[in-house]
């Protein structure tokens, strides 16, 4: 449940940018989650409903923008989706792989009231 | 010369002290990157696109302890297993073998008791435990509070035995050089391919509990090259706390890492 780590780093992250501009509360926040950040949605959804209680996130909409993985073939250089970090080349079989999307975790951006 | 702007890369650098030294702030990390732009939308409500890893700090303060063992020359190694694979009878044997050849620290991290730093302390190296309580993983932060009590001393080796779990601690960077991932043949074969992030985030990868191979299903060469699929450059050794076969393997490594800490550029 590394989740919820994350959802706490988001809450602080959150009431830090509330405090910096004197607002009272975060309206809404874009998340950006890769299909191999290693995040588990049900469990972010889980972490989520109990770590923003009482915090500045309580009434927040959250947004979660989901990047699909890509990498790069490092023998072709050939590029196309990858389901698994171990996935090989479609075209030339190799299994060396340079992931080039789909380890992102960032909050986007937020909205504050 | 540089063809870019032409400076002259050859020119020798220079870096020296002005005047007496600052005082250090250690307290913790507050830092922003660059100021994310603001929008001011009607209601006086305000749009602020941050676009900040979530994990930010966390990175940040790895940074911190990793410059604080390079500048101390210690190789800090991060031990990650499942719960159970061996990592503290690894500690503990290699513990006793090597601790007159070199000096040692270790902050055990568990979810509850100070039985592993019971088992470590008994073999006369300092030892800091990390109870995380509900926490399935350490953080870079307590790594940074564990250095405080600990005081590694200069050109030691500091094992950090992380919470047994595959999963989450691969997540989070403690500013370690090197991560070790501990997998023992009573294990599944199939283990990386399960935790994939953990094996693409480790450097070496031991297999533990090779006096057991005659009794179980364990293909080692399945295992390592489901490992490779994921991590080609992944290193292994296969070794036995009970018999202390391949012991001799994972010692040179240690060795060669000592020798080998990376002197910043």
């Amino acid at each position: 449940m590394h989740e919820l780590s994350i959802v706490m780093s988001i809450v602080e992250t959150a009431e830090e940018k509330v405090k910096e501009h004197h607002a009272s509360s975060v309206e809404s926040i874009d998340l950006v989650i890769g299909d191999l950040a290693g995040v588990d949605s049900q469990a972010l959804d889980f972490a989520w409903d109990s770590a923003v209680k009482n915090t500045v996130l309580q009434k927040a909409i959250r947004n979660v923008i989901q990047v699909p993985a890509r990498a790069k073939c490092l023998e072709c250089d050939c590029e196309f989706g990858i389901k698994e970090i171990y996935d090989s080349c479609p075209l030339c079989g190799e299994p060396l792989l340079l992931i080039i999307q789909g380890k992102e975790l960032q909050i986007k951006s937020m909205i504050l009231n | 010369m540089c063809a870019t702007c032409g400076c002259d890369s050859e020119a020798k650098i220079s870096i020296h002290r002005i005047d007496q030294p600052t005082s250090l702030n250690l307290g913790d990390i507050t830092f922003t990157p660059v100021e994310p732009k603001t929008t001011t939308l009607p209601n006086g409500r305000k749009q602020i696109d941050l676009e900040q890893d979530i994990l930010l700090k966390n990175n940040l303060r790895a940074e911190r302890n990793r410059g604080y063992f390079l500048a101390k020359n210690i190789v800090a190694l991060n031990l990650v297993s499942s719960p159970g694979s061996g990592k503290t009878s690894l500690l503990e044997k290699t513990l006793h073998d090597l601790k007159t050849e070199e000096s040692f620290f270790v902050i055990e991290g568990d979810q509850q008791t100070s039985n592993d730093a019971d088992r470590i302390a008994a073999t006369q190296v300092p030892v800091v435990q990390i109870n995380t309580g509900k926490g399935c993983h350490l953080d870079s932060k307590m790594i940074w509070d564990a250095i405080q009590q600990l005081r590694p001393s200069e050109n030691s080796i500091l094992f950090i035995e992380n919470i047994g779990n595959l999963v989450c601690p691969a997540m989070f960077d403690l500013g370690e050089q090197k991560r070790v991932v501990i997998i023992s043949v009573t294990e599944g074969d199939d283990k990386p391919l399960k935790y994939p992030d953990m094996f693409q985030s480790s450097q070496l990868c031991i297999i533990n509990k090779i006096d057991l191979l005659p009794y179980v299903k364990f293909d080692v060469e399945k295992a390592k090259n489901y490992a490779r699929r994921i991590n080609p450059t992944i290193q292994f050794i296969e070794l036995s706390c009970t018999s202390g076969e391949g012991f001799d393997h994972w010692y040179d490594w240690l060795k060669k890492e000592t020798i080998e800490v990376p002197v910043p550029v």
